[in-house]
């Protein structure tokens, strides 16, 4: 370890949002599928939502001077890293139930990980948030684990 | 979905346009202002890519689209796992495709590894 990450740093790990509660419409399903130019009638009905519709529903609504001058909000569960350039992430989801018009969902996210590592040009760090989408029941509909790496 | 699923199998491919209109709208659908998806004078010269980036999401978008059109109502998507390896950007045309990779006929589970890339592999 390079010992990179300070303890201030590691002690956001566990972190959490306020939990995000959204009402899926049909006219936002039909948006989200006319623009990643789906085929299949049923998402372009609105009568059920794709996968990754999630991602729409969540994307945090921010006033426009709260963003940072490339058009970014800047997510207030992360610590300031000591590496900033952020490069390819990867995701991890699991479909638990179909996502329909008229369902109230709420969204957590928790900051579950931080670690580093050596990479062939220097030190990477790695987090992960974790997000968990249940519906008024509190059934989980849906889970994502986010891996982000800065160098 | 016709035919049985066997091992080795290919998913029919499709080819996205990646088209700035869509860029916009996809973008817009999400509340995401990141200007290297719409300002190309911010993504070529201060960000230094050569043109408007695709937004990473919709090349994921994409990979669940090419299952979703296979299945169609015979099945559904129950995970996903991807990275995002190289940008691509607005003008390009990428391709989408699969193979089946584990199938168990008895519970109709299957596994399948999925891809989009550009023209040049």
């Amino acid at each position: 370890m390079t010992g990179l990450l300070s303890t201030e740093v590691l002690s956001h790990i566990g972190r959490q949002t306020d939990p995000q509660r959204e009402i899926v419409t049909r006219r936002d399903i039909r948006k989200y599928a006319v623009a990643t130019g789906s085929r299949l009638q049923k998402y372009l009905d609105g009568d059920v939502a794709p996968p990754l519709f999630h991602l729409h529903l969540f994307w945090d609504v921010v006033p426009l001077d709260t963003l940072s001058p490339d058009g970014v909000f800047t997510d207030r569960l992360l610590p300031k890293f000591p590496l900033e350039k952020a490069m390819a992430g990867g995701l991890d989801i699991q479909y638990h139930q179909p996502i329909k018009p008229g369902d109230w969902l709420t969204a957590t996210r928790t900051l579950s990980n931080i670690y580093e590592k050596a990479g062939r040009s220097g030190a990477l760090i790695f987090y992960e948030v974790m997000m968990e989408i249940r519906n008024d029941a509190g059934e989980l509909v849906v889970s994502e684990k986010t891996t982000r790496i800065l160098r | 979905m016709t035919p049985e699923p066997a091992i080795g199998m290919a998913l029919p491919e499709r080819r996205h346009d990646c088209d700035v209109v869509q860029q916009m709208l996809y973008n817009a659908s999400l509340w995401n202002g990141h200007r290297i998806h719409f300002d190309m004078p911010y993504a070529t010269e201060v960000e230094g890519y050569p043109g408007l980036v695709v937004a990473g999401p919709l090349l994921g978008d994409w990979l669940h689209q090419i299952v979703d059109e296979w299945l169609d109502d015979a099945g559904m998507i129950t995970g996903i796992e991807y990275s995002n390896r190289v940008a691509a950007f607005v003008g390009e045309t990428v391709t989408a495709g699969g193979t089946v990779t584990q199938y168990d006929p008895d519970s109709g589970a299957l596994t399948l590894e999925v891809f989009v890339k550009n023209d040049r592999g």
